[in-house]
């Protein structure tokens, strides 16, 4: 199986998580990776800046319109739900909050379920609330890989758990197993 | 038989009735965007799928008319982004104030918040007088609210801060008065706020105007539907006009990046050249 992307939920806790998996993830890892994390409307893109400090492969915020690229990590910026088209290109709306989010996670792994089918990696890390469920399931029934970090080692454990609760997810592993997967599985379809 | 996505043949189909019959024409919108609204009013309206909906629209006008509320996103607030507000009192009122009377179009003003912030800002600036401000939408509902100019109380504190955080000195308490619930704008706030029907997609140039602010309007639009609109936009602009845009938008990808000069990158604010 060929998968063009991987889409991550990620809320409270979910700054160290990252500042650990972008470290980790080496600089040839070339599937792009798109992010939802809950932030406050008002935040400005500091914590992008420390993101990118440790992070061995280029993270920025998603620019409306603009096309998802090989070896790129995006974000999604705040107040703002952003959606995945079909040509691959993103899309920002400033609808209702979703699970009192926005960005929403559902939102996002909805549409990005829909344009990449089964060529899609939905991982949910720590967060304490359940937006990302929906967004699973969807992710699930388009056939894609459905990644979960195991609440007990999550620094919040109710969205992974909640996710668990509701679906039959593929793999539920620590933060480091999840790298290591997804490694893994750019990796094999690297060579062939 | 062709492998075609059957809820996006049938959203098409859906989008010509609505076109074709009631004239509104969301055939170049967002399709990420449309589809996740429309699958929204069909799991509300309890139908079975997008064909029924299709034949509904055809024929139920209260039924269309509520999709074409859902179909149009109203969220807005006063002084949105309050570092563009601040922005604008420091890089485009100066240049507003060189001309002996001012006009301003809101393109895409929804219920009304940011025309009257807008004329909250030129009334403290001393040029309201002069000025008039064109604030259009297509959404009828939307610019009845508008119009009449009544906003929930509960939101008052947090356009106070959005207010003071955009540089305002005075008291946002003045700019309205409170009834229990709700607050109705001042008067003197309406008066030179001309509210008309205007949409963006079928409707041309209505005058030449000096400021157009067309904030989170475009991110619905395709790219080649943004492209129409910024067409739109630069014929209405006299030359030296200044355009503004949401805080994610940019002119990056239409045909009119070099016709403009930045005034504030940041905050998406844009010169026409001359
Ligand atoms: C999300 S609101 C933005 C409101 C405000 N400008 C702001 O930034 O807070 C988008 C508005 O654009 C209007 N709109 C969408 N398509 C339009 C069209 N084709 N013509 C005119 N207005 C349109 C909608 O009715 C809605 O009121």
């Amino acid at each position: 199986m060929c998968y063009e992307a991987i889409v991550i939920g990620v809320s409270s806790g979910g700054m160290k998580a990252m500042k650990i998996m972008f470290s980790l993830l080496p600089e040839n890892f070339s599937t792009p990776i798109i992010i939802v994390q809950h932030i406050s409307a008002h935040s400005d893109n500091q914590w992008i800046k420390l993101l990118n400090d440790k992070s061995n492969l280029p993270i920025k915020e998603t620019d409306e319109k603009e096309k998802i690229e090989r070896g790129n990590v995006y974000i999604a910026p705040p107040n703002y739900h952003l959606l995945i088209e079909k040509d691959k290109t993103f899309s920002l709306t400033i609808d209702e909050r979703v699970n009192y989010a926005r960005p929403s996670i559902d939102v996002m792994f909805e549409s990005a379920a829909e344009a990449y089918k089964n060529k899609l990696i939905g991982v949910i890390l720590t967060g304490s609330n359940n937006d990302g469920t929906k967004g699973m399931k969807r992710i699930q029934e388009c056939g894609g890989l459905t990644i979960v970090q195991d609440p007990a080692t999550a620094e919040s454990s109710y969205m992974p758990a909640s996710v668990i609760a509701a679906m039959q997810v593929d793999y539920v592993l620590p933060l480091n197993g999840i790298i290591a997967l997804l490694i893994k599985i750019t990796q094999l379809q690297f060579h062939k | 038989m062709r492998d075609i996505d059957m809820p996006e043949l049938e959203i098409s189909l859906l989008l010509e009735a609505v076109y074709q019959k009631y004239g509104y024409d969301f055939r170049q919108y967002s399709e990420a965007h449309i589809k996740r609204r429309i699958m929204n009013s069909k799991a509300m309206s309890g139908l079975e799928n997008i064909s029924q909906m299709q034949s509904k629209v055809l024929n139920d006008e209260a039924f269309a008319s509520k999709l074409l509320q859902d179909l149009s996103i109203t969220v807005t607030e006063m002084f949105r982004d309050p570092g563009f507000y601040k922005s604008l009192r420091e890089n485009v009122i100066p240049v507003l104030k060189t001309y002996p009377f001012i006009k301003i179009w809101h393109a895409g003003c929804s219920t009304g918040e940011e025309a009257y912030s807008m004329a909250i800002i030129m009334q403290e600036e001393g040029l309201y007088d002069r000025t008039t401000i064109y604030a259009t939408d297509f959404n009828q509902q939307a610019l009845s609210q508008a119009k009449e100019g009544i906003f929930s109380n509960s939101m008052m504190k947090e356009y106070t801060t959005n207010y003071q955080l955009s540089g305002g000195k005075e008291s946002f308490s003045g700019y309205y008065t409170s009834n229990y619930d709700n607050v109705i704008m001042n008067q003197s706030l309406k008066k030179n706020i001309v509210w008309a029907n205007h949409n963006l997609v079928t409707d041309s140039v209505f005058a030449e105007v000096h400021l157009i602010l067309c904030r989170n309007v475009l991110i619905y639009f395709d790219r080649n539907l943004q492209n129409k609109v910024q067409r739109l936009f630069y014929d209405s602009l006299v030359n030296g006009g200044i355009l503004c845009l949401g805080s994610k938008e940019s002119l990056r990808f239409t045909d009119l990046n070099e016709e403009y000069t930045e005034l504030d990158k940041k905050q998406r604010i844009f010169k026409k050249d001359y």
